[in-house]
C-alpha cells in the first residue's frame, strides 16, 4: 500500500520499503526497536532515515494510515475524528518544516492549540524523531493542556503529584501511613491513586472507600483512583462505589487493546458512568490512563512499527475521552524496551512531548527498575528536564520506592526539589488547603512545617498502641 | 534568620513510628526538602544490592554442591539417581539476557544435545521436572532454592502420590518459559521452574515458582501458576511448599494449570472486604 523511499549518499543508495520502515529507522537508538527488528542497521542509515522523513509532506499521514484503516478502530478513530480545517494552516508543510514552525515564534501557545485537532498522532511521533531532546522540551513548553476535577492540573507554572501509597498486601493501615506520609510532604493534587495488589472488585471498593473518607474528612481538594481493570471499576459504580476517577492502561492498536481486555465503546461506557457520578467540583474530567513505549510489541501487535509511534497512537485513544490524567510510565517495562537512564530519558521527553502536542494532560512517572542500567541520578536528570518542559504531573513515592510494584519512581523529597529549583506549584486549590492545614509554612518559597499539624497530630494519638499492635 | 540557637540541618518527622505498618520509606526525615545523608545512602546501597543481584552470576558449582551435600533433598533429586544437568540459554551474557527475552526462553544447541544424551533412557517419564533457572536474581536462587527445596522435599514425602522425579536441571540466563523445553525433553507430565524475580529495593532475593501441566515449547503464561515473592523475609519456604504442593495435586488430578486452576489455599483469609477503619479516618 505505501510506497517505498530512495536516497543516495555518496555512492551508497538507501532503500526504505514503506513509511512504517523509515518511521521505525528514523527513531533514535532503543532496545525495543531492535527486539523488534526494526531498527535502523547503522547511524548513518538511521541519519539518512531522518533525512528523508524531514522532506515528507505532513498529509502523507492522511493517506497512508500506517495501521490498516478497515482492522484497527485506533485507525479509524484518528482518522475519523482528524479536523480538516485545524489542519489547513499548515497542510502544505513538511515534517522538517513543521519542527521549524513549532520552534519559531509564530508557533505561539495560541496557534498550536488552535492546529492541535489537525496534528495526528504520526505526525507527532515524525517530528518528535527529527528533534533534539532542547526541541522537545522547547515545544512541549508552549502546549497548554488544562483539566479539572476537585482541583484545576496543568496551569502554566504549576507540577502537580500522583501520591501513590501502595502496599504488597493492601493492608490499610500501611496504605494509610504512606497516605499520610505523602500529604506531609505536600504530595497528592493529581491524584491519590492506589495499584492493588489484588486486583478484583470487592478490593477496589475497600480501597476507594478507604480514600473517599481521607479526602472528605480532611476537606482534601484532590481526586481518588484504584488503578484497575475499567470493567472492575465500571463494576465498582454499579455496585454504588465513590468512584472519582476511571483507570485504564492503553495501547496505540486495537490489538494492544484487545489484549488488555477492552475497546473503545469499553472506555466511552465508563467515561460516561463515572461522569454520571458527578463527584467533580470544579470539572468533570473523569478518565485517567497509563501508556508506555513497548506495550503493543509485548502484546505483539504493533504492526511491525516502533514503539514510539505505537506509544503516540495511544495518545489519540487518551485524548478522545477527555482525561483529567495522562501518564506514560517510561522505564517500568524494562530494559529490553528501554535499555538505560539515556534511552529512559529520551522516552521520557518524547511522549510527554506528543502528549502535549496532541493535547493531552501527560505526566510522566520518571522510573526504572532494577534490571535496567539505571539509577537516581538518570531519574534527577528526567524530572529536571521534564519539570522545564512544564510537565503536568509526576510520581510522588515514599523514599522512591515502591515496594508493591518493585521498582523506583520519583519520592515526595523529589517533587519538592522540583518544586525548588523550578519554582513550581501546586494546583491553586490544593496549595490553597496545604497553607490552610499549615502543611507548609511558606508555599510560595516551598518551606514545610517543621512541627506536625494539628488535624494529623489528632490522627496519630488514634493510632493503637504498640502493644495492641500484634501483626507487624 | 534566628542565630539564638544551632539548629540542627535535619528535621525529623514525628511520624516516622508509622513504620511498623509498611516498608515503605515513610518519615524519612528531611535536609531542607532533601533526603538526610543516611537515609539517601541506605537507598543506595539497596539499589547497589538489587543491581548485584541482576549481574553476578550464578555460582552454579556452589549451588550444585549445596544440592549433592543435603540428604535432606532426596525427594526432589532423580528418581533414578542422574546427575544434575547443567544448562545454558541462547542468551550468551547478562546484556544478551536483559535485551533479548526471546533468546532466554530456548535452550542453546549444546545444552539440548547434553540433555538429550543424559536423558537417553528408553520410555523414561516422570510426574515432575524441577529447574532452577537464575532469572533475573542469582542471589536468590543462591540463597533460596536449597531451602525451599528441603520444604518440599517434606512436603512430596508427606503426600500420598508418589512423585518420580526428573533429573534435576539447573539453567543459566533462562527465563521462566525455558522450563517449557526442558519439561518437554525430560518427557515429564508437569514443569516446576525456580527462577531468581525481579529484585526489589527492598527485596533482592525474591524466588518464584512457576509451575506448568504439559510443558512444551511456545506455552504462554496463561498455562501456568505462579507463587511469588519466596524469601525469608516475604512468603516462607514452608507456607510455600504447602501452597505448592496443593497446586501440584490439584494439577495432576485435573490434568491442567494456568488460569483455569485456581490457588483456593487462601480462600479462609482473604474475606475481609468490608471497609475496616484506620487512623487517618477514625
Amino acid at each position: 500500500m505505501s510506497k517505498e523511499f530512495l536516497y543516495t549518499l555518496g555512492h551508497r543508495c538507501y532503500r526504505f520499503r514503506n513509511l512504517a520502515e523509515l518511521m521505525a529507522k528514523a527513531t533514535p537508538a532503543r532496545s525495543g526497536d531492535r527486539l523488534a527488528g526494526v531498527i535502523a542497521e547503522s547511524a548513518e542509515e538511521r541519519v539518512v532515515a531522518q533525512m528523508v522523513l524531514a522532506e515528507l509532506p505532513l498529509k502523507v499521514f492522511l493517506e497512508d494510515h500506517l495501521v490498516p484503516y478497515a482492522e484497527d478502530e485506533i485507525t479509524r478513530l484518528i482518522i475519523d475524528t482528524h479536523d480538516a480545517a485545524a489542519f489547513s494552516s499548515i497542510a502544505h508543510l513538511s515534517v522538517g518544516d513543521f519542527r521549524n514552525w513549532l520552534l519559531s515564534d509564530q508557533a505561539t501557545p495560541e496557534q498550536i492549540s488552535t492546529i492541535r485537532a489537525g496534528i495526528t498522532p504520526e505526525m507527532a511521533a515524525a517530528v518528535s524523531k527529527i528533534m533534539r531532546n532542547q526541541d522537545l522540551i522547547l515545544v512541549a513548553r508552549k502546549c497548554q493542556v488544562t483539566t479539572a476535577f476537585r482541583n484545576t492540573i496543568g496551569l502554566p507554572g504549576r507540577l502537580s503529584t500522583r501520591l501513590q501509597p501502595n502496599h504488597p498486601t493492601d493492608d490499610v493501615t500501611g496504605i494509610a501511613a504512606s497516605i499520610l506520609d505523602g500529604l506531609l510532604y505536600g504530595n497528592g493534587d493529581a491524584v491519590i491513586g492506589i495499584n492493588p495488589a489484588t486486583d478484583n472488585v470487592a478490593q477496589s471498593i475497600k480501597l476507594m472507600k478507604l480514600m473517599d473518607e481521607v479526602i472528605q474528612k480532611y476537606d482534601i481538594p484532590t481526586q481518588s483512583c484504584v488503578l484497575t481493570h475499567v470493567t472492575n471499576t465500571l463494576e465498582a459504580i454499579e455496585q454504588g462505589a465513590p468512584v472519582d476517577l476511571v483507570f485504564q492502561s492503553i495501547g496505540g492498536t486495537e490489538a494492544t487493546n484487545a489484549s488488555f481486555g477492552f475497546n473503545l465503546a469499553t472506555l466511552a461506557e465508563a467515561q460516561d458512568a463515572a461522569k454520571g457520578l458527578k463527584r467533580g467540583t470544579v470539572g468533570n474530567n473523569v478518565m485517567y490512563f497509563e501508556t508506555g513505549q513497548g506495550s503493543a510489541l509485548s502484546a505483539n501487535a504493533h504492526h511491525g512499527l516502533d514503539q514510539q509511534t505505537c506509544e503516540a497512537r495511544a495518545y489519540a485513544v487518551a485524548r478522545h475521552f477527555d482525561p483529567l490524567l495522562v501518564n506514560t510510565v517510561v522505564g517500568f517495562i524494562g530494559p529490553e524496551y528501554l535499555f538505560d537512564g539515556k534511552q529512559i530519558i529520551r522516552a521520557g521527553l518524547e511522549d510527554h512531548f506528543c502528549g502535549k502536542l496532541l493535547g493531552v494532560p501527560m505526566g510522566c512517572d520518571i522510573c526504572y527498575t532494577n534490571h535496567a542500567d539505571a539509577d537516581q541520578n538518570d531519574m534527577d536528570n528526567l524530572l529536571t528536564l521534564l519539570g522545564v518542559a512544564g510537565c503536568t504531573f509526576i510520581m510522588g513515592i515514599p523514599g522512591s520506592d515502591d515496594v508493591m510494584l518493585n521498582y523506583q519512581t520519583t519520592s515526595f523529597h523529589d517533587a519538592l526539589y522540583a518544586r525548588r529549583v523550578l519554582d513550581l506549584a501546586p494546583a491553586p486549590e490544593f496549595a490553597d488547603w496545604l497553607t490552610r492545614m499549615a502543611i507548609f509554612d511558606d508555599i510560595s518559597g516551598y518551606r514545610l512545617n517543621d512541627g506536625l499539624p494539628q488535624p494529623f497530630a489528632r490522627s496519630l494519638a488514634n493510632l493503637p498502641s504498640q502493644e495492641a499492635d500484634h501483626e507487624h | 534568620m534566628s542565630t539564638d540557637k544551632p539548629s540542627r540541618p535535619v528535621t525529623d518527622n514525628p511520624w516516622h513510628l508509622l513504620r511498623r505498618f509498611t516498608d515503605a520509606r515513610i518519615g524519612l526525615g528531611r535536609a531542607g526538602v532533601s533526603l538526610p545523608t543516611s537515609r539517601s545512602l541506605e537507598f543506595q546501597l539497596a539499589h547497589a544490592q538489587a543491581q548485584d543481584a541482576v549481574h553476578l552470576p550464578l555460582d552454579v558449582d556452589d549451588l550444585c554442591l549445596q544440592f549433592e551435600a543435603e540428604s535432606s533433598l532426596s525427594s526432589v533429586m532423580s528418581t533414578q539417581r542422574l546427575p544434575i544437568q547443567r544448562l545454558h540459554s541462547q542468551a550468551s551474557d547478562r546484556q544478551t539476557y536483559l535485551q533479548r527475552p526471546d533468546w532466554g526462553r530456548r535452550l542453546d544447541e549444546a545444552s539440548r544435545e547434553q540433555l538429550k544424551r543424559a536423558t537417553d533412557v528408553p520410555q523414561a517419564s516422570y510426574d515432575l521436572a524441577i529447574v532452577v533457572v537464575d532469572g533475573l536474581s542469582s542471589f536468590a536462587v543462591q540463597h533460596n532454592a536449597v531451602p525451599f527445596l528441603r520444604a518440599l522435599s517434606d512436603g512430596l514425602d508427606n503426600d500420598d502420590h508418589h512423585w518420580s522425579l526428573a533429573p534435576l536441571t539447573v539453567v543459566e540466563q533462562g527465563r521462566v518459559a525455558i522450563g517449557d523445553e526442558v519439561g518437554e525433553m525430560l518427557n515429564a507430565s508437569a514443569v516446576l521452574v525456580l527462577i531468581g524475580e525481579r529484585p526489589g529495593l527492598s527485596s533482592p532475593d525474591s524466588l518464584g515458582l512457576y509451575l506448568t501441566w504439559g510443558p512444551r515449547i511456545g506455552l504462554t503464561d496463561a498455562y501456568r501458576n505462579c507463587i511469588s515473592n519466596v524469601r525469608p523475609a516475604g512468603l516462607a519456604f514452608s507456607e510455600a511448599s504447602r501452597r505448592l504442593v496443593y497446586l501440584l495435586r490439584e494439577s495432576r488430578k485435573l490434568g491442567l494449570s494456568g488460569v483455569k486452576l485456581k490457588d483456593r489455599t487462601q480462600d479462609d483469609v482473604i474475606e475481609t472486604s468490608e471497609s475496616p477503619g484506620n487512623f487517618l479516618t477514625s
